[in-house]
C-alpha cells in the first residue's frame, strides 16, 4: 500500500513539473511581432480628403511601401514625423489617419509637412486593427506581395530609417 | 565601487554557507554533546555578510547609484526615501535578496536558540536550511544579480513604478517574507527530525514558535497588502483571487493548520507525521507560489519580470526540494498509532485541518488550472470570484460551528457531544442575527446562515472566555484568552465581510466639472478641478461634494489623477471619507478628448471593522508567542 501511494505521488508530481514546465513556453502576451512575415489584409480604406476609397491590394504596384498610423493629437508621431519625411524621397508611404478629426489632421500635415503618398482614415480605429495596430505611432514595412516585412511599434527613430533604407536597397 | 563590494559579500555569504553544511556534516560524525562554537561562529559570519549585501543595496538606492543597473531599472534622484528603500524590494532581483536575508536570518536565530538541543537534530536542521540558502544564492547568482553594472552610467534612474509608491506596500513585501520564507525553518527542522528520529512532542515545541511567528507575520502581509490594493488599486475591492494572491493564502492555510496540529502534537502523538507533512508543504508550496508569480507562467497584477529561465531554475529547484523531501519521509517516517476520541479537543482540531485542506486544494485548482488547461488544450481561461465564492462560502459555514464548539471540548478525554452547550448560545446567536437581518433587510440565505454561524463562534468565544476568568480567580489562562481573541477575530472577519457583500452599493457616472448627478440616496457634484505640481508628480484634483439625501449629511472627497514624471504614469487616486461604520469611496479618471470626467462612487460599509478583524486575529497569535506558556 505505501509503495502505491508513493508511486502515484511521484507519478502525479512528475505529471505537474511537466506541465508546468510546457507552461513555461506558452506566450503570456499578445504581441504582434509574429505577423512578420504574414500578408496584410486585402480590405478597402476611406480616404482622409475624398469620398473615394483605396483597396490595400493595389500597394502590389509598389516594391515597398510603408504603412504608417498617425494621429494629430497623438505627441509621438509629431517626433517621427521628419524621418517618414526624410523617408518619403525613396519609398511610397501611406498614411491612416487614426481616430482623428479631419481638420485637425489636415492642419498637423500642413504644418510639419506631408510625407504621405495618400492618406487614408480610420476615424473609429477599427480597420486598423486588421493590421495588428494596438497603439499609435505604429508602422508596418510590406513588399510587393503584401508581406509585412518589418512592424515598428511606438516612433521611428534614426537608426530605423537606416535600417528601412538597407533593406529597400538590397 | 558599491556593486564590487555587493558581488564581494553575496561571494562571501555563499563561501561561509558551503562552509557550514561541509563543518556540520563533519560535526555529526564526532561524539561531541553539542556542536561546535565554530559552527556558531560561521552563523554569525554568514548573518553579517548576507545583511551587508542587502545594506550595500539600499546604499545604491540610498545614493542614487545609477551604476548598478537594479538601481538605474528601479530607482530616480527625486523619489522621496521611504520609497528609495522600498525600491529595493520592490523588483525581483531585489526582493529574492531579502527573500535570502530572511532565510539566512532564521536559519541563525534557529541555532542560537536551540544550541544545546539534540545535536543530531540541530545540525541537520542547519544543513538542510543552508542547502536552501545556498540553492538560492545561486539563482541569485547566476539570474537574478542585484549587483549587475552598467556601462556607461546613465545620470537618472527609470524610477519605480508609481502604484508601488505607497506606505502599504512598502512594508507589504518584507511582512509577507518574514512569514512564508519563515516557513523555510520548520521545512528544515521537519526533515532533520525525521532522519534525527527525534521525539514528536520536543518537535512540536521546538517548531511552535516559529509556525506562530511566519503566521502572525503571514497573516499581516496579507492584511497590508489589501489594505494597499484598496486604498490604491482603486477598484474598491481588497481581495481579487488575484493568483498572486492566491500564492500568499495557500501557505496561509498549511500555516493555521500546522498551528492548529502542533498543539495537538504537544498534548498527545499520533499526529507527528501530519505535523511534518504539513511543515514541508508549507515551505514546499512557499516556494511554487514563487515559481508561479515570477516565472510569468501566470498572468496577474503584480508586476516582477517575466522571465522562464528563472521560472525553469525555480522548477527544477522545487522539484529537487519535493523529490528529497519524498524520499526522507518515506524512507524515515516511524509507525504511528492514530485513535482519536470522537468530540474531543484534538478530534475538532484534526477536522479543522481537513477543512484548510479543502480551502488549500480549491485555492490551489482555482490557481493553477488554466496552466494546465493552455497547456493540454491551448484553452485560456481565467477563474474569478464566482468559482471561490460559490465553494468556500457555503463550507465557512460548518467550520465556524466547528471553531465554536472545539475549543469548549477536552483534550483526549471527550467522548460525547454536549448538545447543551450549544443550544443556548446557537439560540441568541440566531435572535442577535434576525434583528440584523430584518434591519438591512436581507434575504440571501447563504448569508444569513453564514451571519448566524459567525455570530455564534464570536458569542461562544466570549462566554468561553468569561467563564474561564470566572474558574481561574479573575484571570483567563493565557492560551486559552489568545485562543478567544484570535477565534472572535475571524468570526468578526466573516460576519463583516459578509455584510459588506450584501449592504455596498456602486455607481459608475459621468460627469462635467460644475455638474450635479442625482442618484437614489445621492446627490453627487463635481464643483470643480485643481491641478498642482509635486515633486516627482502633477495632480488633478477633483472636489466632489457627496449629498445623503435620507440625513442630508454631506461629505466632500478629492480624488486625484497622478501623471508621475519618471516613469511616465498615469494613476488613480481613490479618495475615501472612512468612519468606523461606512466609507465612502470615490475615484476619478479622464476621458480622452472630453470634458467629462468617470467618477466611480461607493459605499462600501465596515472596512475599517474587516481590518479590525484582522488584527485581533494577529493579535491572538501574538499574546500566544509573547506568553510564556505558550
Amino acid at each position: 500500500m505505501k509503495k502505491i501511494i508513493l508511486s502515484l505521488t511521484i507519478v502525479f508530481i512528475c505529471f505537474v513539473v511537466v506541465i508546468f514546465s510546457l507552461g513555461l513556453k506558452t506566450k503570456k502576451i499578445y504581441d504582434t511581432k509574429d505577423l512578420v512575415g504574414k500578408p496584410i489584409p486585402l480590405i478597402d480604406l476611406k480616404l482622409l480628403n475624398s469620398e473615394k476609397t483605396f483597396k490595400t491590394s493595389d500597394l502590389k504596384k509598389n516594391d515597398f511601401t510603408l504603412i504608417n498610423f498617425w494621429a494629430s493629437w497623438c505627441a509621438p508621431c509629431r517626433k517621427e514625423h521628419k524621418y517618414l519625411i526624410q523617408l518619403s524621397k525613396d519609398l511610397k508611404i501611406l498614411g491612416v489617419n487614426f481616430k482623428d478629426d479631419k481638420q485637425k489632421a489636415n492642419k498637423f500635415i500642413k504644418k510639419l509637412g506631408n510625407p504621405y503618398n495618400l492618406i487614408a482614415t480610420d476615424k473609429d480605429g477599427k480597420k486598423s486593427i486588421y493590421f495588428g495596430v494596438y497603439g499609435i505611432p505604429e508602422t508596418i514595412l510590406v513588399d510587393k506581395e503584401l508581406k509585412i516585412i518589418k512592424k515598428y511599434i511606438g516612433p521611428i527613430n534614426e537608426n530605423d530609417v537606416k535600417k528601412i533604407l538597407k533593406i529597400i536597397n538590397n | 565601487m558599491i556593486s564590487e563590494f555587493g558581488n564581494l559579500t553575496v561571494v562571501l555569504s555563499i563561501l561561509t554557507s558551503f562552509f557550514l553544511i561541509i563543518f556540520s556534516i563533519i560535526e555529526l560524525k564526532n561524539n561531541n554533546s553539542y556542536p561546535s562554537i565554530k559552527l556558531r561562529n560561521f552563523s554569525i559570519l554568514q548573518l553579517i555578510f548576507t545583511n551587508l549585501s542587502f545594506l550595500t543595496l539600499l546604499m545604491g538606492y540610498l545614493i542614487s547609484d545609477f551604476s548598478i543597473e537594479n538601481v538605474y531599472e528601479n530607482s530616480h534622484t527625486e523619489k522621496p526615501l521611504l520609497y528609495k528603500i522600498s525600491g529595493v524590494w520592490g523588483n525581483h532581483e531585489g526582493s529574492l535578496l531579502l527573500w535570502i536575508n530572511v532565510l539566512v536570518l532564521f536559519s541563525f536565530l534557529f541555532f542560537s536558540k536551540n544550541f544545546k538541543k539534540n545535536k543530531k537534530f540541530q545540525l541537520l536542521t542547519l544543513i538542510f536550511q543552508n542547502i536552501l540558502i545556498l540553492g538560492f544564492f545561486i539563482f541569485l547568482f547566476a539570474t537574478s544579480n542585484p549587483f549587475n553594472k552598467i556601462f556607461p552610467i546613465p545620470s537618472e534612474g527609470l524610477g519605480l513604478n508609481p502604484i508601488l509608491q505607497d506606505p502599504a506596500l512598502a512594508i507589504h513585501p518584507p511582512l509577507l517574507y518574514l512569514g512564508f520564507v519563515g516557513s523555510s525553518i520548520y521545512f528544515s527542522a521537519a526533515l532533520a527530525s525525521l532522519i534525527s528520529r527525534y521525539n514528536g512532542k520536543d518537535f512540536a515545541i521546538i517548531s511552535k514558535p516559529w509556525v506562530l511567528v511566519s503566521w502572525i507575520f503571514q497573516t499581516l502581509g496579507i492584511l497590508v497588502g489589501s489594505i494597499w490594493a484598496y486604498y490604491e488599486l482603486g477598484w474598491g475591492g481588497y481581495w481579487f483571487w488575484d493568483p498572486v494572491e492566491n500564492s500568499s493564502l495557500i501557505p496561509w492555510f498549511l500555516m493555521t493548520a500546522l498551528l492548529h496540529s502542533i498543539l495537538v502534537l504537544e498534548k498527545r502523538s499520533g499526529i507527528y507525521l501530519w505535523v511534518v507533512v504539513l511543515s514541508i508543504l508549507t515551505f514546499t508550496m512557499s516556494v511554487t507560489g514563487t515559481f508561479l508569480v515570477r516565472s510569468g507562467i501566470l498572468n496577474s497584477v503584480h508586476t516582477f519580470a517575466n522571465d522562464p529561465t528563472r521560472g525553469l531554475y525555480i522548477l527544477i529547484f522545487l522539484s529537487a526540494m519535493i523529490f528529497s523531501s519524498i524520499y526522507i519521509f518515506y524512507k524515515y517516517s516511524p509507525i504511528e498509532n492514530r485513535s482519536f476520541n470522537l468530540f474531543s479537543k484534538e478530534f475538532f482540531i484534526i477536522i479543522n485541518n481537513w477543512f484548510m485542506s479543502f480551502f488549500l486544494i480549491t485555492v490551489l485548482i482555482g490557481t493553477v488550472y488554466p496552466i494546465f488547461l493552455e497547456v493540454l488544450t491551448s484553452q485560456k481561461i481565467s477563474i474569478g470570484p464566482p468559482y471561490y465564492n460559490a465553494i468556500l462560502a457555503p463550507f465557512l459555514i460548518p467550520l465556524l460551528f466547528l471553531m465554536a464548539y472545539g475549543p469548549t471540548t477536552s483534550w483526549i478525554i471527550s467522548r460525547q457531544f454536549k448538545t447543551k452547550k450549544i443550544i443556548y448560545n446557537l439560540f441568541l446567536s440566531i435572535v442577535i442575527t434576525s434583528i440584523i437581518i430584518l434591519t438591512i433587510n436581507q434575504k440571501n440565505f447563504l448569508i444569513n446562515v453564514l451571519l448566524i454561524a459567525s455570530v455564534y463562534l464570536i458569542l461562544q468565544n466570549i462566554i468561553g472566555i468569561y467563564k474561564n476568568t470566572k474558574k481561574n480567580s479573575g484571570k483567563p489562562s493565557t492560551p486559552n484568552l489568545a485562543s478567544a481573541i484570535s477565534h472572535v477575530g475571524f468570526g468578526l472577519l466573516i460576519f463583516f465581510i459578509s455584510l459588506n457583500s450584501v449592504t455596498s452599493v456602486g455607481h459608475d457616472l459621468n460627469i462635467k466639472a460644475g455638474e450635479k448627478k442625482s442618484l437614489e440616496n445621492f446627490d453627487i457634484t463635481l464643483e470643480e478641478l485643481k491641478v498642482f505640481n509635486e515633486k516627482n508628480y502633477k495632480k488633478f484634483v477633483g472636489n466632489i461634494v457627496v449629498l445623503n439625501k435620507k440625513t442630508n449629511n454631506i461629505e466632500r472627497l478629492k480624488p486625484e489623477i497622478r501623471i508621475y514624471k519618471n516613469p511616465e504614469t498615469i494613476t488613480y487616486e481613490a479618495s475615501i471619507r472612512s468612519n468606523i461604520f461606512s466609507d465612502t469611496y470615490v475615484t476619478m479618471s479622464n476621458i480622452s478628448k472630453s470634458e467629462f470626467y468617470n467618477i466611480k462612487f461607493q459605499k462600501k460599509p465596515f472596512m475599517n471593522l474587516i481590518w479590525f478583524s484582522t488584527i485581533l486575529i494577529v493579535l491572538g497569535g501574538m499574546l500566544r508567542l509573547i506568553s510564556k506558556k505558550i
